[in-house]
């Protein structure tokens, strides 16, 4: 009996939440919308780890270790691991060589391809039988002749292949007799990208949560009236809150479906357009079930925990809603506890990171998660003891506002934190992209690099071989050898002056100079075999170009220099300039030397991948926080929306005291744009230090990050004006001379 | 007994003023004079058109046709602005209920009407608070009017009307959300005040008691008036 | 008083038998009490003398076969009476009920009854609210109960005019 009432009156909530027609129906998809965004974000969450541990998996079990020492056997197989990219598309693949009749067979292969024979895996084979892509066929001028089964690659779209060789050599070549050897795999802890996949997903985490919590009380004060109404027609209080829990599990619950509904897009998204290391096979997108639980039913005890305690502050009466009519003080203190926390972890990345230390990743996603929140608490706090400073002289526009603030900040702040949230995200976010950029950016800036390509060859093939494979490939316009003798404790590096001018800031150089690098000076003889050489006192100590990796005591030598002495270079290395007018100048170049030498690496200064990766994750980040932006922006637009009708009949009244519209709009205006610049303020203070801290672990240069506080605040002015511009329409509807008719 | 008012020009004639919301006609050519100083009872059944043809006459609404005329201005002819701006001056207004702005303080919102017109905060605040004191809900000032009961929110709202100390008030059943006693008191505020400030009164009441208060009344019936003859 | 109106007014749409006309008057105006035959009698008798009516004689006398037939001078009075307000006193609902009747049976316009009757009222009251205004706690209470009491009178008034409709139906001939 009991249940069947409690039944009924959660059922009366959730009807009633739609009773406002429009409106009603409006709210509740912004609840559910709110709720969805979040349990999709958490779904999605759920279900990282499962799709990489899956991937994982894979990859793992095809993994090499090239580094034992074993005998060479029947069942031994010498491998080499090859990448190269294609028009952006990083390919690799391992070269096999079998010594005997029994090699190892990797995971997803039926057999080892022979010479001159590949297996590929479906998205390499998809590549290669493009009409287009003739050039990447050329490349190994190999016959495909199988396709890699799922079971050994670690997605749908990896690019990965098996290529059957007779080339490789014990002298440089690992030798294996099984695949999957087990702990063949150090995953590099590639920390900065680690760093700032986390942090992303942390910046777009935090405020969708803290979005779910404004959006489950949406429209409460609409709430409140209809139960008072209910009130007067005998509910008790206890009744209410359980219609109130019905009203926010009726959103609760369509969000969580929603949720589902998003969860599932984004999964097929992923499956669709993952990429590289990150694609998955749907079958890995499993969530995690207890996470999944967890999530189904943690959303609506929580939302309705949240109703139930934002009701704590209101009385509902028969006649009417009272607010507590002596506000409750917002406390300080424990809103301080969560961002001091936030500090605390952060700190010690001050000093940098030490990406050895276990777990450090946590304590800067923790730490980040409670800076992050702690806004969302703070901003309650700080808009309150601002805005009950706020004098209420000024216009009368401003006086209303200010006061209309002054008696009610929550709602306004609800939606306003969000947008706090998101901007210290984005701009912490920000500001640790661009600063990683600048690193790689620098140099290129400063001057652009002659020879673009640097080929280091992986055996040892006569120089003439090169230099005819490189006259022959179209587009190379011109290329310099560099001839490096590695000596105890000293390098040198032997090229023309055009060349070295690109290593290091040698200034004024002709033929016959020398130049110190890190510590190498004049005057210093070094051993080359039964001859030695002594550096010229003219030897000028400079310093390196910056995107060149330090490399320890070197001498930059002109061949002048070193003329008569007979040295042989341990390497030759080929720097290559590409005529920017030919089109695929660069596939051709590795056409060539893949032909010439399997295992010779390219090396490229433009660093476009790296550029190309923060940017796409700039631009996700953006791209996340301008949807979350606009979502906020909505649920401001209700907030005002429902304020001025419940306020229809005093501005009824204001107008026919006299009041210009432009006062009530001005009014409205302020009442947006106080939270909104309050909210800014804190959160570009706390996203900057963040930003500034983030730099600092990942040795980045300071530097405040103008673009992402300017575009965010553009953005956030957007909001305001938008919410403004979308509330006066009202505003005028309402102020016509009808609505001084009592209801 | 009906003094030395009602004599003269009117100060605010409505002339066979018609108006219509969609199909509902709400007025059909009612002509209603309102005299400097005079308090006049605008009575009639429900729905006749009594806060119609007040609202018109005070600018807010536009009739379809007739004319409303403020000495020698007709209302319909001026501009939004200019409408706007004869409210902020010359009229003022109380209503039956739920008309002060429910942050601002019971000072602020007499305040409100002349900050409105320009004045300053100081100014505003201390003209605002001897209306409160004249009204005697001086000790009302600080409280918001979610704290006051209706009858003191009600004299606040008379406050309000009359701090611009204007020449024609506005008031639609300004009692009728009070029990008598309390209506008593407001109309008996109210009116001293008025008089003493020589502001007219367009009263629409349905208690008798409180038209008692007028020197003379009209009738409203069917978006027509019966307007008595103003006493020689 | 006011029966003697009543009985002429009712004569107004036409002469009629004595017995006719207690029928009548019982129907519009006797909800509490009927009146008595004795009373239309000596009423007729008075109206007689007054020379508000006259009788039609008819075959087959009897004091119940006369007919009355209301005179031009009735009709003068009876249409003055109604026109005029009532001076505003306790108790009045019987006689302005009567008007209120009377003139829509007679096609007049009754809201004029009314609107004069509420002017009647309104300039008493306006007199008892100034002297309550003026005057000490002694005289705020004596005119606050005839105030109330007008007021009562003066509601009634109101309510009696929003139904005058309902009323005309009832009382037309
Ligand atoms: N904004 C409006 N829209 C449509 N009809 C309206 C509007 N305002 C008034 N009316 C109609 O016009 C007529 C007159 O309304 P008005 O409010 O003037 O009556 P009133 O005399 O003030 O009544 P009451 O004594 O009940 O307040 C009514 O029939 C009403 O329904
Ligand atoms: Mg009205």
């Amino acid at each position: 009996m009991r249940a069947r009432n409690w039944l009924f009156e959660l059922a009366l909530g959730a009807r009633m939440s739609v009773a406002g027609g429009r409106a009603g129906w409006f709210r509740l998809g912004l609840i559910a919308v709110g709720v969805g965004l979040g349990v999709a974000v958490l779904l999605g969450a759920a279900t990282v780890p499962a799709a990489m541990a899956a991937s994982n998996a894979r990859t793992d079990a095809r993994a090499i270790d090239g580094y034992q020492d074993l005998p060479r056997a029947d069942d031994t197989m010498l491998t080499s691991h090859f990448t190269t990219r294609f028009e952006g598309w990083s390919i690799s693949g391992e070269l096999l060589q079998p010594e005997g009749s029994h090699p190892p067979v990797p995971p997803g292969v039926s057999s080892i391809p022979g010479p001159g024979r590949m297996v590929v895996s479906p998205a390499l084979a998809r590549l290669l039988d493009d009409p287009a892509n003739g050039l990447l066929r050329d490349r190994w001028d190999a016959e495909v002749a199988g396709v890699i089964g799922a079971e050994g690659l670690s997605g749908p779209a990896e690019l990965f292949f098996y290529l059957g060789t007779d080339t490789l050599s014990t002298e440089h070549d690992g030798r294996i007799r099984e695949f999957g050897t087990p702990g063949a795999i150090v995953r590099d802890p590639v920390p900065m990208f680690v760093l700032l996949t986390l942090v992303g997903m942390v910046v777009l985490l935090i405020p969708v949560m803290v979005f779910m919590a404004a959006a489950v009380r949406f429209g409460d004060e609409a709430r409140d009236r209809r139960l008072a109404a209910v009130r007067l027609v005998g509910a008790d209080a206890a009744t209410t809150r359980r219609i109130a829990a019905g009203e926010t599990l009726a959103g609760a619950v369509l969000g969580l479906l929603i949720g589902a509904g998003l969860w599932v897009g984004e999964i097929l998204l992923a499956h669709r357009w993952g990429t590289g290391a990150l694609s998955f096979y749907l079958a890995d997108l499993r969530p995690v079930p207890s996470l999944v639980v967890l999530i189904v039913i943690a959303v609506p005890v929580v939302a309705v925990a949240v109703t139930l305690s934002a009701m704590r502050r209101v009385v509902v009466e028969p006649l009417g809603v009272t607010r507590m009519s002596t506000p409750v003080r917002r406390r300080l203190w424990w809103r301080l506890l969560l961002p001091t926390a936030g500090v605390v972890l952060l700190w010690p990345l001050y000093r940098g990171i030490d990406e050895h230390s276990a777990g450090y990743e946590i304590q800067v996603v923790a730490g980040m998660a409670a800076l992050l929140t702690g806004i969302a608490l703070l901003l309650p706090w700080q808009v309150e003891a601002v805005v009950g400073r706020l004098g209420a002289g000024g216009s009368p526009a401003w006086q209303l506002a200010v006061r209309r603030l002054q008696f009610d900040s929550g709602t306004a702040i609800r939606a306003v934190s969000g947008i706090a949230v998101s901007v210290a995200g984005v701009i912490a976010m920000q500001g640790i992209v661009t600063g990683i950029e600048s690193l790689y950016t620098r140099s290129s800036a400063s001057a652009p690099v002659r020879y673009g390509v640097a080929v280091l060859p992986g055996s040892s093939l006569p120089d003439r071989s090169w230099t005819a494979a490189l006259d022959a490939t179209p587009g190379v316009h011109d290329y310099r050898p560099l001839r490096i003798v590695r000596l105890d404790g000293a390098t040198l590096r032997i090229g023309d002056c055009a060349l070295l001018s690109q290593l290091a800031e040698v200034g004024e150089c002709r033929d016959g100079d020398v130049f110190g690098l890190d510590g190498a000076v004049a005057g210093t003889t070094y051993r080359l075999g039964d001859t030695s050489w002594t550096s010229p006192a003219t030897t000028r100590a400079v310093s390196r170009a910056e995107a060149e990796p330090t490399s320890g005591e070197t001498l930059l030598i002109t061949p002048g220099a070193m003329a008569g002495v007979a040295v042989q270079p341990d390497d030759t290395n080929f720097y290559v300039a590409l005529d920017p007018g030919v089109p695929h100048a660069m596939e051709h170049l590795r056409n060539s030397v893949a032909r010439l030498d399997l295992q010779a690496y390219l090396y490229s200064y433009g660093n476009d991948t790296v550029r190309a990766a923060l940017a796409g994750m700039r631009d996700a980040l953006l791209a996340g926080a301008i949807v979350l932006l606009v979502l906020i922006g909505a649920s401001m637009v209700v907030n005002v929306v429902e304020q001025l009708r419940e306020r229809r009949r005093v501005l009824a009244v204001l107008v026919a005291f006299g009041t210009r519209r432009r006062t009530l709009g001005g009014s409205v205006l302020y009442q947006v744009a106080v939270p909104v610049v309050l909210g800014m303020v804190l959160a570009v203070a706390v996203g900057s230090v963040l930003a500034g801290v983030l730099m600092t672990a990942v040795g980045a240069p300071l530097t405040v990050d103008w673009f992402g506080i300017g575009a965010t605040s553009g953005i956030a002015a957007v909001v305001v004006l938008g919410t403004t511009a979308a509330g006066l329409p009202i505003l005028w509807r309402l102020t016509r001379p009808g609505n001084l008719r009592s209801e | 007994m009906t003094t030395t008012v009602g004599r003269g020009t009117p100060l605010l004639t409505a002339d066979d003023v018609h108006l219509s919301f969609g199909e509902t006609t709400a007025l059909r050519g009612a002509s209603l004079h309102v005299y400097a100083g005079e308090v006049l009872a605008l009575m009639g059944p429900s729905g006749s058109g009594k806060s119609t043809l007040l609202h018109c006459l005070a600018g807010i609404l536009t009739p379809g046709s007739g004319s409303i005329r403020y000495g020698d201005r007709d209302l319909a002819r001026m501009s939004d602005t200019e409408r706007s701006t004869l409210r902020r001056g010359a009229f003022g207004f109380v209503f039956q209920f739920g008309q002060l702005v429910p942050e601002l303080t019971c000072l602020e919102n007499v305040a409100l009407p002349l900050r409105l017109a320009g004045a300053g905060r100081r100014e505003a605040q201390r003209r605002a608070a001897t209306w409160l004191d004249r009204l005697e809900v001086a000790d009302l000032a600080g409280k918001r009017p979610g704290q006051v009961s209706g009858g003191q929110g009600q004299r606040v709202a008379v406050a309000r009307a009359l701090v611009t100390e204007p020449a024609v008030i506005f008031a639609d059943e300004p009692t009728g959300a009070l029990d008598s006693l309390n209506g008593e008191l407001v109309m008996k505020l109210f009116i001293a005040a008025a008089r003493d400030t020589g502001a007219a009164v367009v009263l629409v009441t349905h208690e008798p008691r409180v038209a008692a208060y007028s020197d003379r009344e009209a009738v409203v019936r069917d978006g027509r008036v019966r307007e008595q003859e103003p006493a020689r | 008083m006011s029966v003697g109106f009543a009985l002429l007014g009712l004569l107004e749409n036409g002469p009629r038998h004595g017995y006719d006309l207690k029928r009548s008057y019982d129907e519009a105006f006797g909800r509490d009490r009927a009146l008595h035959y004795g009373q239309v009698y000596s009423t007729m008798a008075r109206l007689l003398k007054n020379g508000l009516v006259e009788v039609e004689s008819e075959p087959g006398d009897g004091p119940e076969r006369k007919k009355y037939a209301i005179t031009h001078a009735g009709m003068t009075d009876v249409a003055e009476w109604i026109s005029r307000p009532e001076k505003p006193e306790p108790y009045l609902q019987s006689t302005l009920y009567t008007k209120v009747v009377l003139a829509l049976m007679t096609g007049r316009d009754a809201t004029e009854v009314l609107d004069a009757q509420r002017a009647e009222h309104l300039r008493l009251m306006r007199v008892l609210t100034r002297r309550k205004t003026d005057g000490d706690l002694a005289d705020e209470l004596i005119c606050d109960h005839a105030l109330f009491h007008l007021e009562a009178d003066l509601r009634w008034l109101e309510l009696t005019a929003a139904r005058l409709d309902r009323l005309a139906a009832r009382v037309r001939p």
